[in-house]
């Protein structure tokens, strides 16, 4: 499925801000609410490019050129497992644990949103050069 | 409170930081020497005079601009092919030419040396340089061995 490239950047500006406010206030429920967005982004029904194609699309000029949705997705499952790693975190009472998967998750948004660099799409050959490899 | 603003604050400024440094990396051509890749590394024919080597991954955004300018390059100069690798397929070359990120390219001369290796969605411009240094490496190489054209 193609997609324009302006949805998942706005995505992830708002999901920066979102992750933000988690550090600030150390409130585990909007990270879990992110969570649950991660969960839908990884299903192809993110609530935050629901809002950029009904509200922001319209208003902008048509993309350039359309890209695979594929990546970001994936993407998003990488988000859902640093929130969840942060969830656990709050939950055990570990807050190092629960900050440091917050700022991670953050970090990756933020370079999405500002420099259109995904650091989840990235994740995925690094991960699979861990695993033993099929030689052709 | 304020332990999470400067929290924030450190992780924008690592973004900020890390941002700029990718931006600058990114598509980069550099000089690589000992290195070859053959005929059945490949599983493909070499370019008789040089080959854009592209390894690519299902998750990779800036894989299909690169295959585009790769291609279109390879289509303009004679004598140069384009050989797109799935890096999950090919760990054992992922290994060895040490791919990191997708898209990387490697520039192969004509004996399969390679020349160059950029990271990231190459510019036209450089991908074309990259061409010149790996033909012209080939026949003059004694003369200037690191030829960072």
């Amino acid at each position: 499925m193609q997609i324009d490239p302006r949805g998942p950047r706005f995505a992830a500006a708002v999901t920066t801000v979102v992750l933000a406010v988690v550090l600030v206030t150390r409130n585990p429920w909007v990270l879990a609410a992110q969570a649950i967005v991660f969960a839908l982004g990884a299903a192809d029904a993110s609530p935050y490019g629901f809002v950029f194609r009904t509200l922001v699309r319209p208003r902008l000029r048509p993309p350039a050129e359309l890209e695979d949705a594929a990546p970001p997705r994936f993407a998003q499952a990488v988000g859902l497992v640093f929130a969840v790693v942060g969830l656990i975190g709050f939950a055990a009472g570990i807050t190092a644990l629960a900050l440091g998967a917050t700022a991670a998750a953050l970090l990756a948004a933020f370079l999405n949103a500002a420099f259109g660099f995904c650091l989840g799409c990235e994740m995925y050959l690094l991960i699979r050069r861990l695993q033993p490899g099929r030689f052709q | 409170m304020m332990a999470g603003m400067a929290i924030l604050a450190a992780t924008l400024a690592v973004g900020v930081v890390a941002g700029l440094v990718m931006k600058r990396r990114n598509g980069r051509m550099r000089t690589v020497e000992g290195a070859r890749v053959t005929r059945g590394d490949l599983g493909a024919d070499l370019g008789e005079r040089a080959t854009l080597v592209q390894f690519s991954t299902a998750f990779c955004q800036p894989c299909r601009a690169t295959r585009r300018i790769l291609g279109e390059v390879a289509g303009m100069v004679p004598g140069v092919r384009h050989v797109e690798i799935d890096a999950e397929s090919r760990l054992d070359l992922v290994r060895r030419f040490d791919v990191l990120r997708t898209p990387t390219v490697l520039v192969l001369d004509a004996a399969g040396n390679v020349v160059k290796k950029a990271s990231g969605l190459p510019r036209k411009a450089d991908v074309i340089a990259a061409l010149g240094a790996a033909v012209d490496g080939a026949s003059h190489r004694p003369s200037h061995p690191s030829d960072k054209v």
